[in-house]
This record gives C-alpha cells, sequence and structure tokens, in this order.
C-alpha cells in the first residue's frame, strides 16, 4: 500500500512489463535529446539568443537614423522603411506600437535588431506564427530570411499594458 | 510507537488510522483558504472565459489584464498552495503515527499565508496590480502586491520547515518501522523543491519590492527577472506535480486497494523530480535573447529528459498498480479492469481523469512546447495555456477535488450533500478543460496570444484579424465556462458539507462506493496480497501505454514538420 511503510527490504530491480517499459521510456527521451542538437547543425529555424547590452535610448536613436536613411513611404502615419538588402534593419517595441513598417525582399538575409523602449513585449509575426522575447536593455539579433512575398503582421504578445491589444505592426516582402 | 497524547489524537473511525489533533486543525485551515481561493478564481474563468469568446467579449481590456492577474494567483498559487499545505500535515503524521511537529510554526505558516493572500487580493481587485500573475518588469504593481507574495512565499517555507521537522521526531521517536511511505516520500519530494522554488521567489521579488517603495532606483534587469523569476514559476509546477502524484498513489489505495507493483522503481522516479527538474527553467526562455542555444538545449532537457522518463514511469505504474488489484479481486479480459472500476466514486474518478488527462494532454504539449526550436511557433501563444491547462487544473486541481471527497469525510468528518451531483462533478470538470485545452491549442496555433482581450485588434493603427480562429475561441469559452462551473459546483459542495453537512463522528464515512465494491477493496487492503502474483499482469496498462508513447510520437514529430515551413532563422 502506498500509504502504510513498504516492507523493510524494498529495494529490488524492475522486472517485467514494468522493466520493459522504463527500457522504452528511456529510448523514446533519448530520441527527444537527441532532436535538438540534430536540428541546430540540420535545420534551419533556431533562437540563438544573439544580443547586446543596448539602453532603450541608445537603441531608440539608432532606430531614428536607421528610418532617417533609408524611408520609401508613409503608411497609416508610421514611415515605411526600405532597407538594403542583406544588411542591419532595425525594429522598437514602444508603448504601443512596432516601429517602423520594414519592406523587404524575398529570398534575402537580413539580421533584424530588435528592442524595447519600455516594457518586456512579444514579437509575433503573423501568419507564420513566429515569436521571438523583446526586451528592454537587449538588443536582440535575429538572422532570417523572408520565404515568401506579401504583407505580414506583427502582434504583440507578451502583456504590456494598457494598450497592449492595440500594438502591431508590419512587414511588406517584395519579389 | 506513535507519539502523539492521547487527549491529542483521535483514531479514524473509517481507515482506523491515528489522527493528530493539532495537525487536522491547521488541514482544515489551509484547506478552507485553498477553497476560497479557489472560488475567487472560478468566479474570474467565467469571467475570462467570457471574455475570450468573441460572440460574447464580455470585459474591456483593462478588466480583462485585471482578472486574468487576479485569476493566475488565485488558481495557480493560492489554491494549490494552501492544498498542499494541508497534504503536508496530513503526510507528516497520520501516515507516521506521528503529531504535529511545532504548532507555533504551523501558526507562523497559516497567518503569514493567509495575511499575503490577503494583501495580493487587495491589491488585484483595488486595481493597483494588474501586472498579471508573472508581474514581469519594469511593468509596476504597487508594493503590497509584492510583499504580500513575499509574505506568502515565507509562510510556505515554515510550512515546509515544518512538515522536515515532523519528518525528524517520527524518525527520532520510531513512529514507525523501516521506510517512510510511498505518499509522504511523494511529500517529501515536492518540499525539497518548494525550498529552492521559494528562495528564488525571494531572491526575485525582495529587490523588486524594494524598487517599487523606492529604496532602489532601478527595477531589476528584464532578463534576469524572467531566468528567477521562473525558477520560482516554473519549479512550483513540479512541486504540483509531485503533489499530485502521491494524491495518485494515495486515491489508488484508498479507492481500489492498488500497491505499487515496485517501491524502487516509483521512489527513484520522484527522486529524479528533485534531481532533474528544471533549475534554470529554460522552458520559458527558449526564444529569449542572451541565453544561447546551447544553453537552451542542455536546460530543457539536462542531456536526457529524465524528469519527463521520471512522468513516464509514474504514468505507467499508477494505472498498473490500479490493473493489478482490479485482477486480484478477480475481474478479467483485456480492460475490465476500467469498466468495472468505480466510477462513481468521485475519488476513483478524479483521480483516473486527472491522470489520463495529465498524460495525454499535458505530458505530451509540454515536452513539444518546451522542445527548443519549436518554441519558436508556441512562444506565448495560447497553446501556452492550452498546455498548462490540463496540468495544473485538468491534473493537479482535479486530482487535489478528488482528494477533497476523501478528506472532507475523513478529516472534518461531515458528509457530502448531492452526492449524484458530487459524483458528476469530475467529469464536468474534466470535460470542461479539455474542451477549453484544445480549444486554446488550435487557436493558439492560429497565433492567437496569450493574455489578449481579442482577435480582432481594436484600436490598433495597422489593423489585424484573426477572424479564422473564432470557432476555437468560441471551444475555450465554451470548454471554460464549463470547467468554472464544474469547480464552482466542486466549491457549493464542499463549503456545503464542511459547515452543513451531516456528522459522521464515531462512524465510519459513507462510502462513495457500492457495498460489494467497498467489501472487496476493504479486504484487499488489509490482506498481505503480492500485486506481481501471476495472472495479474497488467496487460490493458501495456495497451494504454502504447497508445500513448504513438499520441506522443504523433504530436510531436508533426510539430517539427510545422516548424520547417516557418522562415529560416537563427
Amino acid at each position: 500500500m502506498s500509504i502504510f511503510n513498504p516492507p523493510v527490504k524494498w529495494l529490488e530491480a524492475p522486472h517485467g512489463y514494468e522493466r520493459v517499459w522504463i527500457g522504452i521510456a528511456l529510448a523514446w527521451c533519448l530520441v527527444l535529446s537527441a532532436a535538438m542538437p540534430y536540428w541546430h547543425f540540420k535545420g534551419r529555424q533556431t533562437s540563438s539568443g544573439e544580443a547586446y547590452a543596448v539602453t532603450p535610448a541608445d537603441f531608440d536613436a539608432r532606430v531614428t537614423r536607421f528610418v532617417e536613411a533609408n524611408q520609401v513611404d508613409t503608411r497609416s502615419g508610421l514611415p515605411v522603411v526600405q532597407a538594403p538588402p542583406g544588411g542591419d534593419i532595425y525594429m522598437i517595441g514602444k508603448l504601443w506600437q512596432w516601429f517602423p513598417i520594414l519592406k523587404l525582399k524575398k529570398g534575402v538575409e537580413y539580421r533584424l535588431h530588435l528592442s524595447s523602449f519600455d516594457y518586456q513585449h512579444g514579437f509575433s509575426l503573423q501568419p507564420m506564427n513566429m515569436n521571438f522575447q523583446v526586451l528592454p536593455g537587449y538588443d536582440h539579433v535575429l538572422t532570417f530570411t523572408p520565404a515568401e512575398a506579401g504583407e505580414f503582421h506583427i502582434i504583440c504578445n507578451e502583456f504590456c499594458g494598457g494598450g497592449h491589444s492595440t500594438m502591431t505592426g508590419l512587414i511588406i516582402v517584395e519579389e | 510507537m506513535g507519539n502523539m497524547q492521547k487527549d491529542k489524537m483521535r483514531v479514524c473511525s473509517t481507515t482506523g488510522l491515528p489522527v493528530c489533533l493539532n495537525a487536522e486543525l491547521f488541514i482544515k485551515l489551509n484547506a478552507v483558504f485553498g477553497v476560497v481561493a479557489l472560488l475567487v478564481g472560478s468566479v474570474a474563468a467565467i469571467l475570462l472565459a467570457l471574455t475570450r469568446w468573441e460572440t460574447v467579449a464580455l470585459l474591456n481590456p483593462l478588466g480583462y489584464y485585471q482578472v486574468i492577474t487576479l485569476h493566475g494567483l488565485n488558481m495557480l498559487i493560492f489554491w494549490i498552495l494552501f492544498m498542499e499545505m494541508a497534504i503536508l500535515y496530513f503526510c507528516s503524521t497520520t501516515l507516521l503515527n506521528s503529531r504535529n511537529f511545532s504548532n507555533a510554526l504551523s501558526w507562523g505558516q497559516f497567518g503569514l499565508m493567509a495575511i499575503g493572500m490577503v494583501a495580493v487580493e487587495y491589491s488585484v481587485l483595488a486595481g493597483r496590480a494588474s501586472v498579471t500573475m508573472t508581474s514581469y518588469v519594469p511593468l509596476e504593481a504597487k508594493q503590497e502586491f509584492y510583499l504580500g507574495l513575499i509574505l506568502f512565499a515565507v509562510g510556505a517555507l515554515l510550512g515546509v520547515v515544518n512538515f522536515f521537522g515532523g519528518l525528524y521526531i517520527a524518525k527520532r521517536d520510531k513512529t514507525y518501522k523501516g521506510a517512510i511511505p510511498l505518499v509522504v516520500f511523494g511529500a517529501l519530494a515536492a518540499a525539497i523543491i518548494a525550498v529552492f522554488t521559494i528562495v528564488h521567489g525571494a531572491l526575485v521579488l525582495i529587490p523588486t519590492w524594494l524598487w517599487s517603495i523606492g529604496v532602489l532606483e532601478n527595477p531589476p534587469d528584464a532578463a534576469w527577472y524572467r531566468l528567477i523569476w521562473w525558477g520560482l514559476g516554473h519549479c512550483s509546477q513540479q512541486i504540483n506535480v509531485c503533489a499530485m502524484v502521491a494524491v495518485w498513489y494515495f486515491l489508488a489505495t484508498l479507492t481500489t486497494g492498488a500497491k505499487p507493483l515496485n517501491q524502487t522503481v516509483c521512489r527513484f522516479a520522484f527522486l529524479m523530480y528533485i534531481l532533474f527538474i528544471n533549475l534554470a527553467s529554460a522552458h520559458h526562455l527558449l526564444v529569449d535573447p542572451g541565453v544561447g542555444s546551447a544553453w537552451k538545449m542542455w536546460n530543457t532537457s539536462y542531456a536526457l529528459y529524465l524528469a519527463v522518463l521520471a512522468s513516464m514511469i509514474h504514468g505507467f505504474t499508477v494505472p498498473a498498480s490500479v490493473e493489478a488489484a482490479q485482477r486480484k479481486k478477480g475481474i478479467g479480459g483485456l480492460f475490465g479492469w476500467l469498466t468495472k472500476a468505480p466510477w462513481k466514486d468521485p475519488g476513483f474518478a478524479a483521480f483516473f481523469l486527472s491522470l489520463i488527462i495529465f498524460g495525454f494532454g499535458g505530458g505530451i504539449t509540454g515536452v513539444t512546447l518546451g522542445t527548443h526550436q519549436i518554441n519558436i511557433i508556441a512562444h506565448n501563444t495560447l497553446r501556452i495555456p492550452g498546455h498548462f491547462h490540463v496540468t495544473v487544473a485538468g491534473g493537479t486541481s482535479l486530482a487535489f477535488m478528488g482528494l477533497a471527497y476523501y478528506v472532507v469525510p475523513l478529516i472534518f468528518r461531515k458528509e457530502y450533500p448531492l452526492r449524484p451531483l458530487a459524483r458528476l462533478q469530475p467529469y464536468i470538470f474534466g470535460f470542461g478543460i479539455v474542451l477549453m485545452a484544445i480549444g486554446m491549442t488550435l487557436a493558439g496555433s492560429l497565433g492567437v496570444p496569450r493574455r489578449h482581450p481579442d482577435i480582432d485588434f481594436t484600436g490598433a493603427r495597422i489593423a489585424v484579424d484573426m477572424g479564422e480562429a473564432a470557432p476555437f475561441l468560441a471551444m475555450l469559452g465554451i470548454g471554460g465556462t464549463i470547467a468554472a462551473l464544474g469547480a464552482l459546483i466542486f466549491v457549493v459542495l464542499t463549503v456545503w458539507a464542511v459547515f452543513l453537512g451531516k456528522t459522521n463522528k464515531g462512524r465510519a464515512m459513507t462510502s462513495w462506493q457500492t457495498p460489494e465494491q467497498d467489501r472487496v477493496t476493504k479486504s484487499l487492503m488489509s490482506s498481505g496480497w503480492n500485486p506481481n502474483e501471476k495472472g495479474l499482469k497488467p496487460k490493458g496498462t501495456v495497451v494504454l501505454t502504447f497508445i500513448f508513447l504513438a499520441s506522443f510520437a504523433v504530436y510531436y514529430f508533426s510539430n517539427w514538420k510545422a516548424l520547417v515551413d516557418v522562415w529560416p532563422v537563427k
């Protein structure tokens, strides 16, 4: 009984079906463990967590310079910024907007710098449903390649105060 | 033998076990506060479910954030920890034939936790702390929110110390022979994990509190806060797992007469929980900046996923022990042990549903979502609450409800009213939780975020519409409402039983089972049978576990397949 004291000599090796199940479960756990390193080397999606310390004010200034140098249009009152293919691009989460709108080329690799001006934010790119954490004080670099053309929305999926549900953004990918 | 004084104990009229009256008082106090928290959390749950159900859309965003803070804290912290305190008192006294270690410590435990809970409830209800349960800095709540949580954690630590003291005096006074019972061993594992969980809580909440009162100029670093907070937040879920598994073993014995096939295996599995639990709680930081791939992979699996192995072992040994007991009673066939199980006993129903929901729902989704790279397509979407509602609500809470159907008659010595409704309650709650979790998982797969009041993003400068998720959010709303009603039925029946129920003092509790089931279970419990005898082989459990493994593999690999389809990123 599990509520009474066990026999004084309770130490015994597993046997029968129980032993077989433990073996199978262990083998499955090995598969689970091997899958992540395998994907790390063979797969094309990972979160390497590359990041650099930056103050919110400094990062905001970099975003401003980036926008001033590369703005091509305005939409919904926000600058649309066309970055040089393959270069560094910037986006900041600010109460309550992803800023600016980015215009990218399909199939080109970019280094996207993400940070927050205030609270923690969640960068959630839809409809692919790719999600990354954005923290104040951290320049989070995602090296990524847009694989298809079209308009892709960003929502915020980390609670960031009263206007959280209105925090959206846009990435435009051209052929 | 026992070290209880004659005037401070009684012998249970149903089980013949000794009950320490001091411990009994604290079991009652903690259980009552736990149920109050469940009541508050359930009302909040209905409001949330009816908000996310787009057709109803009950609360405005600010109300939603306030209520989600209330719901998370009451359900995940207050209800569960008060119940766990009650379990610790029970395990270190009745099951060890020993007295409560220290009434002063026990009052400290209960008093601090009660004050802490009241402070937090006030803060949230007054709108001074709509920061959600995680209160990620630099979001700021008013000081009593952090202080309340700190007091609550210190109280819990005193409860754990009292439990360790109880184990010590029982050993010293030789109140039992040999090793401690398996259920106490499980509670011990939970208590050990609780110590380092609470240390994490102190580390993260004390500087945050100092910042909230202006002693520190700046809030803690956002990434540091997340790392340490999840040492509190994730490890506390491992306490729940330990406590839940201990309750499974307890209810399996009480409702079917089950006996573990192999004590070494069960204890080793508990030991693995202590050793291989995610100290760093990397599962929550898998797409965070500042921590690298190697760190994420190592801390997700500790190379071998041995904590997962532990759960897979319990997932076999618990049903196998029930199957062996049922076969010993002469029930044959591959699944006769299940079809002829005491399904009308809410203690058994809650326990077995908890086992199935936790294993098939919570376990499979948990490992999959906690896989480093797969987390990219899951982090902070509704898939996450879809996972933890089938671990912590459908698993732990349901198991604790099953426990209450025995604690109230045995400790409070009061009978449940409306017994047919009580028999139905675990099914209502379990069904609601599963329906809601499936809705959440499907909506989350379409990108719908958690902690978010709507999917039409009213007021956003750049319009976004996730209307295709509406049917799944309706599932969430309907399932969540049913589950919350199931929890409220439990609260009403339990409060009714405790305060107005018929007493059973001096006689055995009214059994939940048929006289025949009751008789064979009791005679099995009092006989020294061997669960490994020939003819008791748990063949049905083997089939169940293989169905489990196949479901696991299908879900796991289809998630890798889904990951292939998103943009390359590193």
